[in-house]
Protein backbone atom coordinates (compact mmCIF):
# COMPACT_ATOMS: atom_id res chain seq x y z
CA UNK A 1 0.00 0.00 0.00
CA UNK A 2 1.10 3.29 -0.73
CA UNK A 3 0.29 6.47 2.51
CA UNK A 4 0.94 9.57 0.14
CA UNK A 5 1.00 9.81 -3.59
CA UNK A 6 3.33 11.90 -5.62
CA UNK A 7 1.94 15.67 -4.53
CA UNK A 8 3.37 18.99 -5.35
CA UNK A 9 1.13 21.13 -3.10
CA UNK A 10 1.78 25.20 -3.32
CA UNK A 11 4.90 26.04 -1.41
CA UNK A 12 3.94 28.57 0.98
CA UNK A 13 1.23 25.98 2.05
CA UNK A 14 3.57 22.79 2.01
CA UNK A 15 4.47 21.23 5.27
CA UNK A 16 6.59 18.33 5.68
CA UNK A 17 4.57 15.40 6.95
CA UNK A 18 7.54 13.52 8.48
CA UNK A 19 8.90 16.38 10.32
CA UNK A 20 7.81 15.38 13.59
CA UNK A 21 8.71 11.65 12.56
CA UNK A 22 12.11 12.16 12.12
CA UNK A 23 12.40 12.14 16.25
CA UNK A 24 12.40 7.83 15.33
CA UNK A 25 16.20 8.13 14.23
CA UNK A 26 16.95 9.47 17.71
CA UNK A 27 14.58 7.11 19.76
CA UNK A 28 15.58 3.85 17.57
CA UNK A 29 18.99 3.92 18.96
CA UNK A 30 18.01 3.39 22.30
CA UNK A 31 16.68 0.03 21.50
CA UNK A 32 19.72 -1.85 23.02
CA UNK A 33 18.99 0.45 26.49
CA UNK A 34 15.16 -0.77 26.28
CA UNK A 35 15.96 -4.53 25.67
CA UNK A 36 18.84 -4.11 28.50
CA UNK A 37 16.12 -3.22 30.98
CA UNK A 38 13.49 -5.88 29.59
CA UNK A 39 16.20 -8.09 29.83
CA UNK A 40 17.26 -7.36 33.41
CA UNK A 41 13.64 -6.65 35.03
CA UNK A 42 11.77 -9.99 33.63
CA UNK A 43 14.92 -11.94 34.24
CA UNK A 44 14.36 -13.23 29.95
CA UNK A 45 17.74 -13.46 28.31
CA UNK A 46 15.78 -13.27 24.99
CA UNK A 47 15.50 -9.51 25.37
CA UNK A 48 19.50 -9.16 24.81
CA UNK A 49 18.13 -9.87 21.02
CA UNK A 50 15.85 -7.87 20.93
CA UNK A 51 17.42 -4.81 18.76
CA UNK A 52 18.65 -7.15 15.91
CA UNK A 53 14.79 -8.92 15.67
CA UNK A 54 13.63 -5.60 15.21
CA UNK A 55 16.26 -4.37 12.64
CA UNK A 56 16.24 -7.91 10.71
CA UNK A 57 12.58 -8.68 11.25
CA UNK A 58 10.35 -6.26 12.37
CA UNK A 59 11.46 -3.08 10.36
CA UNK A 60 11.01 -5.39 7.47
CA UNK A 61 7.06 -6.10 8.03
CA UNK A 62 6.45 -2.32 9.03
CA UNK A 63 8.52 -1.60 5.74
CA UNK A 64 5.45 -3.90 3.70
CA UNK A 65 2.84 -2.21 6.33
CA UNK A 66 3.41 1.11 6.26
CA UNK A 67 4.61 1.59 2.38
CA UNK A 68 5.81 3.98 0.29
CA UNK A 69 6.31 7.71 0.71
CA UNK A 70 7.01 9.69 -2.60
CA UNK A 71 6.31 13.15 -1.74
CA UNK A 72 8.93 15.61 -2.80
CA UNK A 73 9.00 19.15 -1.06
CA UNK A 74 8.36 21.64 -3.41
CA UNK A 75 11.95 23.28 -4.80
CA UNK A 76 10.55 26.82 -3.70
CA UNK A 77 10.15 25.14 -0.22
CA UNK A 78 13.16 23.51 -0.23
CA UNK A 79 15.82 26.72 1.40
CA UNK A 80 13.55 27.07 4.21
CA UNK A 81 13.35 23.18 4.76
CA UNK A 82 17.40 23.61 4.99
CA UNK A 83 17.68 26.20 7.08
CA UNK A 84 15.13 24.99 9.62
CA UNK A 85 17.02 23.74 13.11
CA UNK A 86 15.12 21.23 13.92
CA UNK A 87 16.87 18.53 11.18
CA UNK A 88 20.13 19.22 12.53
CA UNK A 89 19.27 18.69 16.21
CA UNK A 90 17.40 15.12 15.07
CA UNK A 91 20.94 14.09 14.09
CA UNK A 92 22.76 16.04 16.86
CA UNK A 93 20.83 13.88 18.95
CA UNK A 94 21.49 10.58 17.64
CA UNK A 95 25.00 11.07 19.30
CA UNK A 96 24.63 10.83 23.27
CA UNK A 97 22.14 7.96 22.60
CA UNK A 98 24.78 6.15 20.83
CA UNK A 99 27.51 7.22 23.41
CA UNK A 100 24.99 6.43 26.17
CA UNK A 101 24.37 2.79 24.42
CA UNK A 102 28.50 1.88 24.02
CA UNK A 103 29.42 2.83 27.71
CA UNK A 104 26.27 1.39 29.03
CA UNK A 105 26.71 -1.73 27.12
CA UNK A 106 30.51 -2.02 27.85
CA UNK A 107 30.07 -1.73 31.74
CA UNK A 108 27.00 -4.10 31.49
CA UNK A 109 29.26 -6.40 29.31
CA UNK A 110 31.99 -6.14 32.09
CA UNK A 111 30.28 -5.51 35.61
CA UNK A 112 26.51 -7.44 34.98
CA UNK A 113 27.70 -10.96 35.56
CA UNK A 114 25.80 -11.92 32.78
CA UNK A 115 25.81 -15.25 30.72
CA UNK A 116 28.07 -15.24 27.77
CA UNK A 117 25.15 -15.93 25.40
CA UNK A 118 23.67 -12.70 26.82
CA UNK A 119 26.93 -10.26 26.58
CA UNK A 120 27.02 -11.74 22.76
CA UNK A 121 23.34 -10.12 22.05
CA UNK A 122 24.41 -7.29 24.17
CA UNK A 123 27.44 -6.81 21.93
CA UNK A 124 25.54 -7.09 18.37
CA UNK A 125 22.91 -4.58 19.37
CA UNK A 126 25.29 -1.86 20.60
CA UNK A 127 27.20 -2.93 17.14
CA UNK A 128 24.25 -2.14 15.16
CA UNK A 129 23.87 1.19 16.63
CA UNK A 130 26.95 2.31 16.16
CA UNK A 131 26.50 1.27 12.29
CA UNK A 132 23.84 3.20 12.57
CA UNK A 133 26.11 5.79 13.57
CA UNK A 134 28.03 5.77 10.58
CA UNK A 135 24.60 6.63 8.64
CA UNK A 136 24.52 9.72 10.71
CA UNK A 137 27.89 10.27 10.36
CA UNK A 138 27.13 10.61 6.48
CA UNK A 139 24.68 12.88 6.83
CA UNK A 140 26.77 15.54 9.05
CA UNK A 141 30.66 14.36 7.47
CA UNK A 142 28.85 15.56 3.61
CA UNK A 143 28.17 19.65 5.41
CA UNK A 144 30.19 22.88 5.13
CA UNK A 145 29.50 23.76 8.48
CA UNK A 146 32.91 22.54 11.03
CA UNK A 147 30.28 21.48 13.70
CA UNK A 148 28.65 18.87 11.66
CA UNK A 149 32.11 17.81 10.20
CA UNK A 150 33.66 17.03 14.04
CA UNK A 151 30.21 15.47 14.78
CA UNK A 152 30.72 13.13 12.27
CA UNK A 153 33.95 11.82 13.67
CA UNK A 154 32.68 11.80 16.97
CA UNK A 155 29.99 9.45 15.80
CA UNK A 156 32.23 7.70 13.49
CA UNK A 157 34.80 6.52 16.31
CA UNK A 158 32.55 3.39 18.21
CA UNK A 159 32.70 1.63 14.91
CA UNK A 160 36.12 2.19 14.30
CA UNK A 161 35.85 3.49 10.98
CA UNK A 162 37.19 7.09 11.24
CA UNK A 163 38.52 6.95 7.57
CA UNK A 164 35.08 6.64 5.82
CA UNK A 165 35.28 10.82 6.69
CA UNK A 166 37.70 10.50 3.80
CA UNK A 167 36.97 7.89 1.90
CA UNK A 168 33.16 8.31 1.43
CA UNK A 169 33.11 12.42 0.21
CA UNK A 170 36.41 12.23 -1.53
CA UNK A 171 36.78 8.69 -2.79
CA UNK A 172 33.16 6.99 -3.07
CA UNK A 173 31.57 9.83 -4.78
CA UNK A 174 33.88 10.25 -7.07
CA UNK A 175 34.23 7.03 -8.16
CA UNK A 176 30.89 5.55 -7.68
CA UNK A 177 29.70 2.83 -9.87
CA UNK A 178 32.58 2.65 -11.62
CA UNK A 179 35.05 -0.49 -11.28
CA UNK A 180 37.30 1.16 -9.69
CA UNK A 181 35.49 2.03 -6.69
CA UNK A 182 35.99 -0.47 -3.58
CA UNK A 183 32.52 0.43 -2.10
CA UNK A 184 30.30 -0.13 -5.69
CA UNK A 185 29.36 -3.81 -5.53
CA UNK A 186 29.43 -5.61 -8.86
CA UNK A 187 26.95 -8.04 -10.76
CA UNK A 188 27.29 -11.62 -9.58
CA UNK A 189 29.96 -10.46 -6.28
CA UNK A 190 28.20 -11.82 -3.00
CA UNK A 191 28.36 -9.77 -0.29
CA UNK A 192 31.16 -12.10 1.29
CA UNK A 193 33.22 -11.29 -1.61
CA UNK A 194 32.31 -7.55 -1.48
CA UNK A 195 33.00 -7.16 2.26
CA UNK A 196 36.92 -7.74 2.27
CA UNK A 197 37.25 -5.76 -1.15
CA UNK A 198 35.06 -2.94 0.33
CA UNK A 199 36.71 -2.65 3.72
CA UNK A 200 40.11 -3.09 2.61
CA UNK A 201 40.26 -0.83 -0.49
CA UNK A 202 38.42 2.05 1.35
CA UNK A 203 41.07 1.78 3.67
CA UNK A 204 43.77 1.64 1.36
CA UNK A 205 42.58 4.53 -0.33
CA UNK A 206 41.43 7.10 2.27
CA UNK A 207 45.27 6.53 3.25
CA UNK A 208 45.84 7.45 0.21
CA UNK A 209 43.93 10.41 -0.53
CA UNK A 210 45.02 11.74 2.50
CA UNK A 211 48.94 10.72 1.59
CA UNK A 212 48.29 12.96 -1.60
CA UNK A 213 46.63 15.80 0.28
CA UNK A 214 49.32 16.76 3.05
CA UNK A 215 52.71 15.87 0.30
CA UNK A 216 50.90 18.61 -1.60
CA UNK A 217 51.45 20.92 1.52
CA UNK A 218 54.72 19.79 1.60
CA UNK A 219 54.04 17.53 4.66
CA UNK A 220 54.73 13.49 5.46
CA UNK A 221 51.54 11.63 5.98
CA UNK A 222 52.52 10.81 9.54
CA UNK A 223 51.24 14.00 10.72
CA UNK A 224 48.49 14.76 12.84
CA UNK A 225 46.82 17.18 10.53
CA UNK A 226 46.43 13.94 8.53
CA UNK A 227 42.49 13.33 9.05
CA UNK A 228 42.68 9.46 9.38
CA UNK A 229 44.81 9.42 11.73
CA UNK A 230 42.98 12.01 13.76
CA UNK A 231 39.88 10.62 13.80
CA UNK A 232 41.56 6.51 14.37
CA UNK A 233 43.02 8.58 17.67
CA UNK A 234 39.52 9.30 18.57
CA UNK A 235 38.37 5.70 18.77
CA UNK A 236 41.89 4.65 20.22
CA UNK A 237 40.92 7.77 23.16
CA UNK A 238 37.41 6.35 23.42
CA UNK A 239 38.40 2.54 24.03
CA UNK A 240 41.41 3.44 26.16
CA UNK A 241 39.51 5.36 28.54
CA UNK A 242 36.84 2.72 28.26
CA UNK A 243 39.56 -0.10 28.73
CA UNK A 244 41.05 2.07 32.07
CA UNK A 245 37.84 2.35 33.73
CA UNK A 246 36.70 -1.27 33.38
CA UNK A 247 40.01 -3.03 32.57
CA UNK A 248 41.12 -4.17 29.23
CA UNK A 249 38.51 -7.06 29.61
CA UNK A 250 36.60 -4.71 27.93
CA UNK A 251 38.40 -4.51 24.85
CA UNK A 252 36.97 -7.67 22.97
CA UNK A 253 33.53 -6.31 23.32
CA UNK A 254 34.64 -2.93 21.60
CA UNK A 255 35.93 -4.62 18.99
CA UNK A 256 33.54 -7.03 18.46
CA UNK A 257 30.70 -4.25 18.43
CA UNK A 258 32.86 -1.86 16.11
CA UNK A 259 33.15 -5.06 14.03
CA UNK A 260 29.25 -5.29 13.74
CA UNK A 261 29.20 -1.42 12.97
CA UNK A 262 31.40 -1.60 10.15
CA UNK A 263 29.92 -4.22 8.63
CA UNK A 264 26.43 -2.81 9.06
CA UNK A 265 27.91 -0.15 6.88
CA UNK A 266 29.61 -2.40 4.57
CA UNK A 267 25.96 -4.57 3.36
CA UNK A 268 24.49 -0.94 3.05
CA UNK A 269 27.04 -0.10 0.53
CA UNK A 270 26.92 -3.44 -1.01
CA UNK A 271 22.85 -2.97 -1.87
CA UNK A 272 23.45 0.78 -3.00
CA UNK A 273 24.88 0.49 -6.42
CA UNK A 274 24.65 -3.40 -6.84
CA UNK A 275 25.64 -4.12 -11.15
CA UNK A 276 25.05 -0.25 -11.63
CA UNK A 277 27.64 1.48 -13.92
CA UNK A 278 28.83 4.89 -15.24
CA UNK A 279 29.47 4.57 -18.72
CA UNK A 280 32.62 6.16 -19.89
CA UNK A 281 32.57 9.22 -22.61
CA UNK A 282 34.38 9.88 -25.61
CA UNK A 283 37.12 12.25 -23.48
CA UNK A 284 38.05 9.01 -21.56
CA UNK A 285 35.87 10.66 -18.46
CA UNK A 286 33.33 8.66 -16.73
CA UNK A 287 29.82 10.43 -17.50
CA UNK A 288 28.49 12.35 -14.47
CA UNK A 289 26.63 10.20 -11.33
CA UNK A 290 22.82 9.76 -12.72
CA UNK A 291 19.70 8.78 -10.74
CA UNK A 292 20.37 5.73 -12.54
CA UNK A 293 23.32 4.93 -11.07
CA UNK A 294 21.71 3.92 -7.34
CA UNK A 295 18.95 2.18 -5.77
CA UNK A 296 16.43 3.55 -3.92
CA UNK A 297 13.80 2.72 -1.53
CA UNK A 298 10.95 5.11 -0.72
CA UNK A 299 10.02 2.88 2.12
CA UNK A 300 8.59 5.37 4.72
CA UNK A 301 9.81 3.36 7.72
CA UNK A 302 13.06 3.02 6.98
CA UNK A 303 14.15 6.34 5.68
CA UNK A 304 12.98 7.89 9.18
CA UNK A 305 15.17 5.47 10.33
CA UNK A 306 17.85 6.37 8.29
CA UNK A 307 17.84 10.42 7.56
CA UNK A 308 16.06 9.42 3.87
CA UNK A 309 19.63 7.37 2.81
CA UNK A 310 17.71 5.29 0.31
CA UNK A 311 16.71 8.01 -1.84
CA UNK A 312 20.14 7.61 -2.39
CA UNK A 313 20.35 8.96 -6.16
CA UNK A 314 19.52 12.27 -5.41
CA UNK A 315 22.12 11.87 -2.57
CA UNK A 316 24.60 10.79 -4.93
CA UNK A 317 23.67 13.49 -7.67
CA UNK A 318 23.50 16.61 -4.83
CA UNK A 319 25.65 15.25 -2.23
CA UNK A 320 25.57 18.40 -0.37
CA UNK A 321 22.02 18.55 -0.11
CA UNK A 322 20.07 17.89 3.43
CA UNK A 323 17.99 14.64 4.51
CA UNK A 324 14.74 16.39 4.87
CA UNK A 325 14.87 17.67 1.00
CA UNK A 326 16.05 14.36 -0.86
CA UNK A 327 13.83 13.50 -3.44
CA UNK A 328 12.60 10.45 -5.16
CA UNK A 329 12.94 10.08 -9.17
CA UNK A 330 10.56 8.35 -10.84
CA UNK A 331 13.49 7.11 -13.35
CA UNK A 332 15.72 5.83 -10.41
CA UNK A 333 16.28 1.93 -9.97
CA UNK A 334 13.98 0.61 -7.03
CA UNK A 335 14.61 -1.97 -4.28
CA UNK A 336 12.23 -4.58 -3.44
CA UNK A 337 11.87 -3.49 0.33
CA UNK A 338 13.86 -0.65 2.24
CA UNK A 339 17.46 -1.55 3.42
CA UNK A 340 16.67 -3.09 6.65
CA UNK A 341 15.04 -6.13 4.63
CA UNK A 342 17.24 -5.89 2.06
CA UNK A 343 20.37 -6.17 4.65
CA UNK A 344 19.12 -9.60 5.29
CA UNK A 345 18.61 -10.45 1.58
CA UNK A 346 22.28 -9.38 0.83
CA UNK A 347 23.71 -12.24 3.89
CA UNK A 348 21.30 -15.05 1.61
CA UNK A 349 23.65 -14.73 -1.54
CA UNK A 350 21.28 -16.99 -3.44
CA UNK A 351 18.22 -15.32 -2.57
CA UNK A 352 20.07 -11.75 -3.38
CA UNK A 353 21.27 -13.11 -6.57
CA UNK A 354 17.54 -14.22 -7.39
CA UNK A 355 16.07 -10.93 -6.48
CA UNK A 356 18.46 -8.36 -7.67
CA UNK A 357 20.11 -9.83 -11.03
CA UNK A 358 16.95 -9.72 -12.89
CA UNK A 359 16.14 -5.95 -11.99
CA UNK A 360 20.01 -5.40 -12.92
CA UNK A 361 19.67 -6.84 -16.35
CA UNK A 362 15.97 -5.42 -16.74
CA UNK A 363 17.50 -1.92 -15.47
CA UNK A 364 20.14 -2.58 -18.54
CA UNK A 365 16.94 -3.48 -21.32
CA UNK A 366 18.84 -7.25 -21.13
CA UNK A 367 22.37 -6.02 -21.78
CA UNK A 368 24.27 -7.47 -19.43
CA UNK A 369 27.48 -6.11 -21.00
CA UNK A 370 26.36 -2.56 -19.87
CA UNK A 371 26.58 -4.08 -15.83
CA UNK A 372 29.43 -3.40 -13.62
CA UNK A 373 30.42 -6.91 -13.81
CA UNK A 374 32.24 -9.04 -11.03
CA UNK A 375 35.27 -10.42 -13.49
CA UNK A 376 36.01 -13.84 -11.62
CA UNK A 377 32.24 -14.54 -12.72
CA UNK A 378 32.38 -12.54 -15.80
CA UNK A 379 32.48 -15.51 -18.37
CA UNK A 380 29.73 -16.76 -16.55
CA UNK A 381 27.29 -14.04 -16.46
CA UNK A 382 27.78 -13.37 -19.67
CA UNK A 383 26.99 -17.10 -20.90
CA UNK A 384 23.75 -17.39 -18.50
CA UNK A 385 22.29 -14.12 -19.55
CA UNK A 386 22.72 -14.39 -23.01
CA UNK A 387 25.06 -11.67 -24.05
CA UNK A 388 28.04 -12.16 -26.96
CA UNK A 389 31.45 -13.08 -25.76
CA UNK A 390 33.26 -9.94 -25.07
CA UNK A 391 35.65 -10.62 -27.77
CA UNK A 392 33.05 -11.21 -30.61
CA UNK A 393 31.66 -7.45 -29.29
CA UNK A 394 35.44 -6.44 -29.76
CA UNK A 395 35.71 -7.87 -32.86
CA UNK B 1 42.86 36.23 -10.15
CA UNK B 2 39.79 34.71 -11.20
CA UNK B 3 37.17 33.05 -9.57
CA UNK B 4 35.52 29.70 -10.63
CA UNK B 5 32.13 28.58 -9.15
CA UNK B 6 31.10 24.58 -8.93
CA UNK B 7 27.69 24.15 -11.31
CA UNK B 8 26.58 21.71 -8.75
CA UNK B 9 26.61 22.80 -5.16
CA UNK B 10 28.12 26.34 -5.60
CA UNK B 11 31.55 25.97 -4.09
CA UNK B 12 33.78 28.99 -5.71
CA UNK B 13 37.55 28.19 -6.04
CA UNK B 14 38.87 31.74 -5.84
CA UNK B 15 42.68 31.77 -7.18
CA UNK B 16 43.77 34.79 -4.43
CA UNK B 17 43.27 32.56 -2.06
CA UNK B 18 43.44 28.87 -3.19
CA UNK B 19 42.34 26.07 -1.30
CA UNK B 20 45.34 25.86 2.05
CA UNK B 21 43.93 22.59 3.41
CA UNK B 22 43.84 20.18 0.13
CA UNK B 23 47.38 21.75 -0.89
CA UNK B 24 46.82 24.41 -3.36
CA UNK B 25 48.43 27.56 -1.99
CA UNK B 26 47.16 31.29 -2.47
CA UNK B 27 47.67 32.42 -5.87
CA UNK B 28 47.39 28.83 -7.51
CA UNK B 29 45.91 29.71 -10.79
CA UNK B 30 42.87 27.44 -11.64
CA UNK B 31 44.73 26.54 -14.75
CA UNK B 32 47.39 24.92 -12.70
CA UNK B 33 45.16 22.64 -10.64
CA UNK B 34 46.00 19.10 -11.58
CA UNK B 35 42.96 18.04 -15.06
CA UNK B 36 41.63 15.13 -12.16
CA UNK B 37 40.94 17.79 -10.16
CA UNK B 38 37.44 17.59 -8.57
CA UNK B 39 35.19 19.93 -6.36
CA UNK B 40 36.67 19.75 -2.61
CA UNK B 41 32.57 20.08 -1.43
CA UNK B 42 30.90 17.95 -3.49
CA UNK B 43 33.25 16.15 -5.25
CA UNK B 44 30.66 15.47 -8.23
CA UNK B 45 31.73 18.39 -10.28
CA UNK B 46 35.16 18.06 -11.91
CA UNK B 47 37.17 20.71 -13.66
CA UNK B 48 35.04 21.02 -16.88
CA UNK B 49 32.33 21.55 -14.74
CA UNK B 50 33.35 25.14 -13.48
CA UNK B 51 32.31 28.52 -14.40
CA UNK B 52 34.37 31.51 -14.62
CA UNK B 53 32.50 33.96 -12.43
CA UNK B 54 32.43 37.38 -14.09
CA UNK B 55 34.55 40.18 -12.18
CA UNK B 56 32.86 41.30 -9.54
CA UNK B 57 34.39 40.64 -5.82
CA UNK B 58 38.20 42.00 -5.56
Amino acid sequence: MTTQTLATGTPAAWKDGKRGLWMMGVLWPALPLISAALALSTGMGLFWWLTPVVIYGVLPLLDRLVGEDRVNAPESAVAALENDRYYRMATFLFIPVQYICLIGGAWLAVSGGLPALDILGLAVSVGLVSGAGINTAHELGHKRENLERWLARITLAPAMYGHFYVEHNRGHHVRVATPEDPASSRLGESFYAFWPRSVWGSLTSAWHLEKVRLERQGKSVWNWRNDNLQSWAMTLVLFGALALWLGPIVLPFLIFQGFIGFSLLEVVNYLEHYGLVRQKEASGRYERCKPEHSWNSNHTVTNLMLYHLQRHSDHHANPMRRYQALRHFEQAPQLPSGYAGMIVVAMIPPLWRSLMDKRVLAHYQGDVTRANIHPPVREKILAKYGAMQPQTVEA
Amino acid sequence: MDRYECNGCSYVYDESKGDIHNGYPAGTRFSALPADWCCPDCAVREKPDFLKLAEAAA
